[in-house]
């Protein structure tokens, strides 16, 4: 049960850890053989990012530029626009996911009708476990410029249909719609799954003190609630730099027109890799991602540490 | 007061049911658009009640749509194989990191946690894939990304942390061995973590068109989600979906209620398993955040 510290016994070796568990160890060589070719084995691949590879001498036969790649990406008009995007778009899904489905698990916390809340928590999860390109069917349907839902509303109110798909200027704010639409069941999961843990005693004791249910929210839920709240939000801050790919390639794809505002570092990458051929400037792109990344997860993490000793990642 | 009281639950049962309504119509609008006939289609735009109904794009998915078979096929038998290994894979190592008797247990965590905030991302990924020969099979949409995430060992090695050492002590008093105490213990007693897991990599499985865009270009290997993405991109690829010898040639090919056909048998093993995914993933969603 207690935790044996090693330096009390200082031969203690991890061969003789083997020896003793050969069961336990023997457990762990698949995972730790994915872990060693796919987690670790990138880290040298990162090198390529200063030099210009060729899949042909590989990663000690290719010439070493230096920071050309780095060059490229920053000067080309590129970098500040997949930047910013990416920054934009995630601060935009983290503010709207959390107003919604916070806002969405109190007042469920608050329905009396037991069956109903089942109900709806089951319908505001089902989207969660569709496919990115499963959504882009069911955007497809509201606003295709053809058939779409909301074309053929326009033009029964005698507006001019819009065309989204060679409109950018739209596409932010559907993204953030399909991120909310599909992420806000998981987290009203949790904030639900954390308002039934607290104390009923709390709200007997406002009601008695003349509290109102309104003001039981605010002051008693709310309140209790924003330590989860901060938790999240700062670990899913950490994650600021890495667009979600999944979701905005499948969504926008290579459609040039919209790229202005959609493009993200991820799809960048993504993109380079594939028609320039030259894996270095993608990597380029990529290592400087990974860095920052880094920075802002460890950050992040330090900063939930600090705050809530409980609820770090590591 | 009373009155009041009902005043405040009606306004909330009615604000949370429009937004159950925003979830479930747009799915409802892809169904209804599969069992819409083409012409109507074309002439009256989408709409949430077939204008006029037909099966057309059904049948021509169950006589002519090989290709949209084959990728069902390639779905289901890599989310089958990929999540039983998936999870014999994750259950070991949680087992292992989990076991109290392993001194170094904390620092093999450690080795699992550093790539989950360190790796080199999409393109060294890429590379190595190619590199070990991952392209082109039906591999190539198994091992990469899905077989191991070190966010379900975590989870996996957290719920076996927590089952009481008393247990495996007595065990050990009456003389079982390590293999007895995982298989007669740590396992049996982790069934509903490994549900979660499961359910975790079925659905990520399933998902998943990544593996196929990046490593795969054979369309006999394309998963049916990828298939659906190149429906939409790929004109040649709806073309050879459509079975033209059918229904006679004044009758117009569906081009848009094959689409959304493709994607309703796409979401109808999620909508089958729902009550089972829903059960125990919200399990999962919970222990992973909550506890951290």
């Amino acid at each position: 049960m207690a935790r044996t510290k090693q330096k009390g016994k200082k031969r203690y070796t991890i061969f003789k850890d083997i020896r003793r568990n050969p069961l336990s160890y023997l457990m762990l060589i698949p995972a730790a053989l994915y872990t060693i070719v796919f987690g670790y084995m990138t880290i040298p691949f990162m090198f390529s990012a200063f030099l210009n590879y060729n899949y042909r001498d590989g990663l000690f036969g290719s010439e070493f530029v230096g920071l050309k790649n780095f060059e490229f990406f920053f000067k080309s008009n590129a970098a500040p626009r997949v930047i910013g995007n990416t920054v934009y778009l995630n601060i935009m899904f983290i503010i709207f996911t959390l107003i919604v489905s916070v806002t969405i698990a109190i007042l469920l916390s608050e329905l009396q009708k037991e069956r109903l809340k089942k109900f709806m928590q089951s319908t505001y999860l089902f989207p969660y476990f569709l496919s990115w390109v499963v959504i882009n069917y069911v955007i497809f349907t509201l606003t295709s410029s053809k058939y779409g839902i909301i074309n053929q509303f326009l033009t029964l109110c005698g507006m001019k249909p819009i065309n989204f798909y060679t409109k950018g200027a739209y596409w932010p704010t559907i993204l953030i719609i399909a991120k909310v639409w599909k992420d806000m069941g998981m987290n009203i999961v949790i904030y639900l799954a954390v308002i039934t843990g607290f104390d009923p005693q709390i709200y007997e004791a406002a009601m008695i003190d003349g509290a109102g249910r309104f003001r039981a929210c605010i002051s008693i839920t709310l309140r209790l609630l924003l330590p989860t709240v901060c938790m999240l939000t700062i670990m899913s801050v950490g994650k600021i730099f890495y667009g979600d790919f999944g979701m905005i390639y499948a969504l926008v794809g290579d459609n040039g027109m919209l790229q202005k505002t959609t493009d993200v570092i991820d799809t960048y990458v993504f993109r380079t890799l594939r028609q320039t051929g030259n894996p270095s400037q993608s990597m380029a792109v990529s290592l400087f991602q990974s860095v920052l990344g880094f920075v802002t997860v460890c950050g992040a993490n330090w900063t939930a540490r600090r705050f809530f000793s409980e609820g770090a990642l590591f | 007061m009373k009155a009041k009281q009902n005043k405040w639950q009606m306004l909330i049962a009615f604000f949370l049911i429009l937004v159950s309504l925003s979830c479930i119509l747009p799915l409802m609008l892809v169904v209804s658009i599969s069992f819409t006939d083409e012409a109507a289609i074309v002439k009256n735009g989408y709409s949430l009640i077939p204008s006029q109904f037909s099966l057309a794009a059904y049948r021509n998915i169950f006589s002519g749509g090989k290709q949209v078979w084959r990728s069902y096929g390639v779905s289901v038998f890599v989310t089958l194989v990929g999540t039983m290994i998936n999870v014999c894979i994750t259950g070991m190592a949680g087992y292992a990191l989990a076991n109290p008797s392993v001194r170094y247990r904390n620092e093999l965590a450690m080795f699992f946690f550093v790539t989950m905030v360190f790796n080199g991302g999409m393109v060294p990924w890429y590379m190595i894939c190619k590199t070990v020969g991952l392209t082109e099979n039906i591999w190539a949409l198994l091992i990469p990304n899905l077989i191991f995430s070190s966010y379900n060992l975590f989870l996996v090695r957290n719920y076996m942390r927590d089952i009481p050492t008393a247990l495996v002590e007595s065990a050990k008093l009456d003389g079982a061995n390590d293999a007895c105490i995982a298989f007669k213990i740590y396992f049996p007693l982790s069934k509903p973590i490994m549900a979660t897991i499961a359910l975790f990599a079925a659905i990520g499985y399933w998902n998943d068109w990544w593996n196929s865009i990046m490593l795969v270009s054979d369309t006999s290997l394309y998963p049916v989600q990828y298939l659906l993405m190149k429906l939409k991109s790929d004109i040649n690829m709806m073309k050879n979906l459509q079975n033209s010898g059918f229904a006679g040639a004044a009758a117009m090919k569906p081009a848009e209620s094959l689409q959304m056909a493709t994607v309703v048998i796409t979401i109808a093993p999620i909508l089958l398993f729902y009550p089972f995914l829903q059960k125990y993933i919200v399990k999962g969603l919970v222990i992973g955040s909550v506890k951290g």
